[in-house]
């Protein structure tokens, strides 16, 4: 049980390091977003899970497991606001795009 | 019974943070899920009804149990082209149309969408999702609408609709 954890902590903090150097290295605040909000998330779902499997079904592994769908919801509607407000205050998307469907909607 | 099952909900919500049988805990509980309920029942759990339908609750978890296996799948995909020197990316805005009818069968899947890595939902209007895709494979509306949401609407509709 013990060991499960702890891949699942390594699993966890390697995504979240992977969610950090894309938001360093990607080009633009869409891009980054993409990075820095799903990574980052699952990587901290992977790190609660692991505090889940430890301590079991006891006061800590609980709260742990009910942290898993709040940090799903918070941190998807934070993304979702973000992404619409910087396109809102007019942000322009990277050079290399290819498609931007949403224009039309804005005019 | 909109207002009984709120309650219920927020009850076990209280116990599973709390996590303690004192009788104290239980009366705090009641307490405060009973001041939610009646801050909150109007706006929330417009079709109570479907609370108490077993089988939603079965597509529900075999919906996680997909979610979760795309979202993994997704991630190291993400984490190939973030690490990758080259960094193969190619994002764009794409428009899909979703055949959901419900306000909250819309905004579970817009939030499967964002956490699914590689899309995130840029808006919803009315039944067109606009979606910022990290790598576009193709201009084929039906090839990406099938891609991004093919996997979840099916069974978005058994569970909320």
């Amino acid at each position: 049980m013990n060991s499960i954890s702890i891949i699942l902590y390594i699993v966890g903090a390697a995504f979240d390091l992977f969610g950090c150097l894309g938001l360093l290295r990607l080009p633009d605040v869409y891009n980054r977003l993409q990075s820095a909000t799903k990574s980052v998330t699952l990587g901290t779902c992977s790190i609660l899970l692991g505090l889940f499997i430890q301590y079991g079904f006891s006061a800590t592994g609980i709260k742990a497991l009910i942290a898993i769908p709040l940090l799903f919801f918070t941190s998807t509607v934070a993304a979702h606001a973000l992404i619409r407000g910087s396109y809102k205050a007019g942000i322009d998307l990277w050079d290399k795009t290819v498609v931007d469907h949403y224009k039309e909607q804005n005019k | 019974m909109k207002q009984i099952t709120l309650f219920i909900i927020m009850f076990l919500l209280w116990m599973g943070f709390s996590f303690s049988l004192e009788v104290a805990n239980i009366i705090a509980g009641i307490f405060a899920a009973l001041l939610t309920t009646i801050i909150f029942s109007n706006r929330f759990l417009t079709s109570w009804q479907k609370f108490y339908n077993p089988l939603r609750y079965f597509w529900l978890i075999i919906y996680i149990v997909i979610f979760v296996w795309e979202c993994i799948k997704a991630n190291f995909d993400v984490a190939y082209r973030v690490l990758s020197p080259k960094m193969p990316i190619k994002p764009g805005i794409v428009k899909v149309h979703s055949s959901l009818k419900t306000d909250i069968a819309r905004v579970i899947l817009a939030n499967s969408i964002t956490m699914t890595p590689g899309t995130i939902t840029v808006d919803i209007i009315d039944s067109d999702l606009y979606i910022h895709w990290i790598y576009v494979k193709s201009d084929d509306p039906e090839y990406y609408t099938k891609k991004i949401i093919g996997r979840f609407e099916t069974l978005l509709k058994r569970i909320f609709e």
